[in-house]
């Protein structure tokens, strides 16, 4: 989230999108609540389904799954034409007068592709989605850009090298050049016109209007005091070009100049703890730990690799940037005498090569192909149910019988450490099966402490309630004892690389089950030697803890885990254990409660709070403001800015992008599939794009090639919209062992609009049976209103849906009761090029009776 | 079990006076449920088993996200779900918790026979005493709202305390605790009724539901648990909410006009027994103990 759960109590106006929080999300739904009674805020639902959430929302749209982006870009086009948008904002925040390289084409002008496509490879060449300009600025050394993006088999050999951003950028700001930023957004979404809008998403125009017109009237004739948020989750993320969505949210919000205010922001909600933490934590192959890009094969020494990620300022010139990702070679040296101590040293580049370099994707979807594929031999599973997250969960099954081992650590029996004995495995199948499974017992969240880091970004320390029943075990222990195996075997074997394991530090009070606040106060980061801040003279003593990420050094004098946690375990203690719940400023900030990152700074760019002088944009809502006496930055919130920067000196507030301004157009590599989003159809839809039917999908999407990849055409009979989701009554696949949870969900049921249950004769309770091109999925069948056949492009479309919680064990599965299978037997193998998330909703099934 | 610190109001089929009554002044207690901002968790059904150690029961997908169909002897608190299209076409999913009125004139506790089966303490909390039921299930012919439910197996009637145990020790019922968007509050009748007409009006100023009101129908002379619901005119959308509820005439008839009738049938009844000792003379030891232990359940 660039603003947090309580803070959406300042909000004036909800979209909610790609997210069911009074489902999923129904604590922190509260502040949501708080909004309408407190502030007669209003709340806009755009969901394939009517949900919890809709129910107390003041409009619902019934959106087909995976036209988001038309819904939005349709949104843009709204807000453009009737000049509901934040014109000071757009011009001195964002980039939108920026010019933009000639040779750069809109898909609207090509055949649904941005310029630069080789429909050979599947990927672009973006030298075009630049900025005109001059100078050399980030990235002057053109690098060979590792395509990490791509679902590569065999591993890809590089995508061609990435050139620079210039230094000083052409700028225009009456934004009326024809290349400035804003006159091609203008252009590229004056194609989704509300009949467009219609046609992609089966929302009627008169209803997609009524919203379009309630989301922008907070920008009615000009006014800058209201905010409104937009607030979404994995029905977003989920699909093959899930972050193009929030792309296009993110560019309606700064049109709107929402991003950075209090009730504003773009939000995401994590699915469950510990997500974001684990995301912080580089959860994610192509990371380090605070989002640090990882080194490539083409990064042959530290400082390589530092002038590849380090960006430097483009921005118009007379303008300022902080460019706070400067600092890269800081935060990445702390983060190396972290991991190696004393080994790590400037004459080896802080131990540069013992740091895997990554040359292609190993996503979650890519590494079960490997398995697959036989290239993955074994899998240490904890904390999840792999086999039963899917995608394709026959794939995952099927990887897993060529895999030698698999190692599971869980509280139950699951259907991922069973794989061998799913339905449908015959006991002669059994026999061929040859991986090793071991099953561990593990901790259950209750029986550990540690720290939960939630959507909010904040930190929250908490105590270990029960002692580990029998057997089991801490995570953590399992994992140092693997590690301390790992490390006496490359001890006493040698082996082709041992250094990298070796030289790990390894410093905790117990090496065998390291304390968890001890593994935070190695994250925050210490001196090394004695530090001194030239400014202020405050000192530091070697081996004190680090008070924040300010302090961070690149010659080997601090050591810090991950950098945007420093300051989380100071010298004063642990900060993600306070619980003070004061709230001086009433904007939600509890600055004293648990510890949020970067620098226990609660709203994300909250300089652009405040116009270009320094005055809040609403003076009842004060974030951050300019003190003229001080010539400094004060606020209720941690100012998220340079803070003696003056405004005339017009630095912008969005500090982490080299520009210093939002971008409305992201140039370069920032991302795989296109400088502004296009909607495409998902990988399985029932429709042509109506946009550019030669051109349906993403264009840079990849197809898996394994006979368990099948993807399903309305061809084939496969013709009703499909989507998953979760229940507010279980907790993924855990809950179906608790009997106070299956009392309240006692099967696994299919929603299916009442019109499609008459047209195939099923009535309510029936078994029935939902098919992808996959497999099958067998469950009761519920037939409601809340869903709707929808007319998308002029064809009626049916819409279904399914929770994902029931397996096949379980209580109720373990009855032999009900049918045992699993949600994601139907999912398609196919991820977002950019998140690598895959596509979980939208894809094509059809139904009958089981 | 009474609540012992809980003074006493009414008292089922009692004669005579009510032990400390009137000693105290004492505040009413309300629940207020704000309809249209009840999200449907289920938070308060799952804090209502566990602070009450209800057992789990079976339940069957029934075609909803209802839990079960109606309450239970071991399930007090349900929500109601109810897909309700309005005349302009748009829908709307209700969703009301459904538990105990807790009436001012508690039907059920008019129409019990036994005395001290059903109290209803100078708070408002009307109260089974489960060891002074007799199980002949007349309150759930008193209820208007379908509320008491009996247990075919200790053959006695359960239903919502309004955690009498908790208010007891001022802490609010478990499932105001739990609920996670506000939609329940706890409190005075006075200071709920005020907070419900308020955002009942917030609901029409605001938010376009011109018929948005209070329910808290005078039939049983106001409950202890308040509704605020979108459209007051039809409660019955929410899940069979009674428009009108009000005690049967046949209990109000029975103990009221036609009381002296039971009158006449108990004298009548003391005379026989009269009749019956002075003919076969008083129990034997054995008899008087197998007597008393016959109707108790290990």
């Amino acid at each position: 989230m660039t603003n947090g759960w309580v803070d959406m109590k300042n909000t004036d106006m909800m979209l909610i999108m790609g997210g069911n929080p009074a489902e999923n999300h129904p604590c922190g739904f509260k502040w949501a609540i708080e909004a309408k009674r407190t502030r007669n805020a209003k709340m806009i639902v755009v969901d394939p389904r009517f949900t919890r959430t809709a129910a107390v929302a003041d409009l619902h749209c019934q959106i087909r799954a995976g036209s988001d982006i038309a819904f939005l870009g349709g949104v843009i086009h709204y807000a453009i034409e009737n000049n509901r948008i934040a014109k000071d904002y757009l011009i001195n925040f964002t980039n939108a007068a920026f010019i933009v390289k000639p040779g750069f084409q809109l898909p609207g002008d090509t055949d649904g592709v941005f310029s630069g496509f080789d429909a050979k490879t599947q990927t672009y060449d973006k030298a075009t989605w630049n900025y005109q300009g001059s100078g050399t600025g980030a990235g002057k050394d053109a690098v060979t850009n590792y395509a990490l993006g791509a679902a590569a088999h065999p591993p890809s050999s590089g995508a061609p090298p990435v050139p620079p951003l210039p230094a000083k950028v052409d700028f225009d700001l009456s934004l009326q050049n024809p290349n400035c930023v804003f006159q091609l957004l203008k252009k590229h979404y004056s194609r989704y016109t509300p009949e467009m809008v219609e046609r992609i998403t089966g929302i009627p125009k008169e209803q997609f209007l009524k919203a379009a017109d309630l989301y922008t009237s907070i920008r009615k004739d000009g006014d800058m005091k209201k905010a409104s948020t937009i607030i979404y989750a994995v029905g977003w993320t989920q699909h093959s070009f899930g972050t193009q969505i929030i792309r296009t949210a993110a560019i309606l919000q700064l049109l709107l100049g929402n991003v950075g205010r209090a009730g504003g922001g773009v939000n995401a909600l994590r699915g469950h703890s510990n997500i974001q933490g684990a995301t912080d934590m580089a959860g994610l192959f192509d990371n380090l730990p605070g989002y640090v890009k990882v080194p490539t094969p083409a990064d042959t020494s530290f400082d390589s690799w530092m002038k590849r990620i380090t960006p430097t300022p483009s921005k118009p010139a007379p303008w300022d940037s902080f460019n706070y990702y400067s600092n890269t070679p800081k935060f990445a040296a702390s983060y190396l005498k972290a991991l190696y101590g004393d080994a790590a040293t400037k004459q080896n580049g802080w131990a540069f090569d013992y740091l895997p370099k990554v040359d292609r994707n190993y996503s979650w979807v890519q590494m079960w192909d490997d398995m697959y594929n036989g290239t993955v031999k074994g899998m240490l599973a904890f904390g999840m149910n792999g086999v039963a997250i899917g995608p394709n969960s026959k794939k995952n099954i099927d990887a897993l019988k060529k895999a030698d081992w698999l190692v599971v650590g869980e509280i139950y029996p699951d259907e991922t450490s069973e794989f061998w004995r799913s339905p449908g495995i015959t006991t002669d199948e059994m026999k061929n099966i040859q991986t090793t499974v071991y099953r561990l017992p593990c901790a259950g969240f209750a029986e550990k402490d540690g720290s939960f880091t939630n959507s909010a970004r904040w930190l929250l320390w908490k105590n270990t309630a029960l002692p580990t029943p029998g057997e089991a075990r801490l995570d953590q222990a399992i994992v140092a004892q693997i590690f301390l195996k790992v490390r006496e075997l490359y001890k006493k074997d040698g082996g082709k690389f041992p250094d990298a394991i070796l030289n790990l530090t390894w410093n905790y009070s117990n090496p065998s089950s390291p304390p968890l606040a001890e593994v935070l106060k190695e994250v925050n980061g210490k001196a090394l030697a004695d530090l001194e801040d030239p400014a202020t003279k405050q000192q530091i003593k070697a081996g004190q803890q680090l008070p924040g990420f300010a302090w961070l050094k690149d010659d080997g004098t601090t050591s810090c885990g991950n950098w945007i946690y420093s300051g989380s375990f100071t010298e004063a203690g642990n900060q993600t254990a306070r619980r003070d719940p004061s709230d001086p400023s009433g904007l939600g900030v509890h600055p004293g409660w648990g510890w949020s990152w970067p620098a226990n700074r609660r709203v994300l760019y909250n300089r652009a709070s405040c116009d270009v002088d320094g005055k809040p944009w609403d003076p009842t809502r004060k974030q951050v403001w300019w003190n003229e006496g001080q010539q400094r930055w004060l606020g209720n919130d941690v100012p998220d800015f340079k803070v003696d920067s003056k405004p005339k000196d017009h630095m912008g507030p969005f500090i982490m992008n080299p520009e210093g301004v939002g971008r409305i157009f992201a140039p370069l590599a920032a991302f795989a599939d296109g400088p502004f989003p296009e909607h495409y159809e998902p990988i399985e839809s029932p429709i042509d794009n109506p946009l550019h039917p030669q051109q349906t999908n993403n264009p840079v999407v990849k197809r898996f090639k394994t006979p368990d990849d099948k993807y399903g055409t309305p061809k084939d009979g496969y013709t009703i919209v499909c989507t998953t989701y979760r229940l507010t009554e279980m907790y993924h696949y855990w809950t179906k062992n608790n009997p106070m949870n299956v009392q309240l969900v006692p099967q696994p049921f299919v929603e299916i609009p009442a019109e499609l249950a008459n047209d195939l004769g099923i009535t309510g309770g029936e078994k029935i049976k939902v098919s992808s091109i996959r497999g099958d999925y067998i469950a009761r069948a519920m037939v409601t209103k809340r869903i709707k056949p929808m007319m998308i492009d002029g064809k009626k479309v049916y819409q279904i849906g399914f929770p994902i919680h029931q397996g096949y064990r379980g209580i109720v599965e373990d009855e032999g009761k009900d049918a045992r299978t699993l949600a994601n037997l139907l999912t398609p193998t196919v991820f977002d090029p950019n998140a690598y998330t895959p596509e979980f909703k939208g894809f094509l099934v059809k139904v009958e009776r089981a | 079990m009474s609540q012992q610190t809980l003074r006493i109001q009414k008292i089922s089929a009692h004669s005579g006076s009510i032990p400390g009554e009137g000693m105290q002044r004492e505040f009413t207690v309300c629940k207020l449920i704000d309809t249209t901002t009840c999200i449907g968790c289920k938070a308060c059904e799952v804090a209502c088993m566990e602070w009450n150690d209800l057992p789990f029961g079976q339940t069957v997908f029934d075609n909803t996200y209802q839990t079960m169909p109606d309450t239970r002897w071991n399930y007090w608190n349900l929500i109601k779900f109810n897909e309700h299209e309005r005349e302009d076409g748009t829908l709307m999913w209700l969703m009301r918790k459904d538990q105990c009125m807790h009436c001012a004139e508690p039907g059920c506790l008019a129409a019990c026979p036994s005395d001290g089966a059903i109290i209803q303490y100078t708070n408002g909390i009307v109260d089974f005493q489960q060891e002074h039921c007799i199980g002949c299930g007349y309150c759930i012919t008193g209820c208007p709202f379908n509320i008491p439910k009996f247990n075919n197996e200790t053959k006695r009637v359960y239903k919502c305390t309004l955690c009498a145990d908790r208010v007891n020790e001022s802490l609010e019922p478990a499932c105001i605790k739990s609920c996670p968007t506000g939609c329940l509050h706890f409190g005075t009748k006075d200071d709920m009724r005020e907070l419900a007409e308020d955002r009942a009006k917030q609901l029409r100023d605001h938010y376009g539901f011109a018929k948005a009101g209070v329910y808290d129908p005078p039939g049983v002379g106001g409950t202890g648990v308040i509704y605020v619901l979108h459209d007051v005119t039809n409660p019955e959308a929410y899940g069979g909410l009674p428009n009108n509820p009000h005690v049967p005439w046949s209990v109000k008839l029975w103990k009221g006009p036609l009381k002296w009738i039971g009158n006449v049938a108990m004298v009548g009844g003391l005379i026989g027994l009269f009749v019956h000792y002075l003919r076969f003379g008083p129990k034997t030891r054995e008899e008087e103990f197998e007597t008393k232990h016959q109707g108790e359940q290990p």
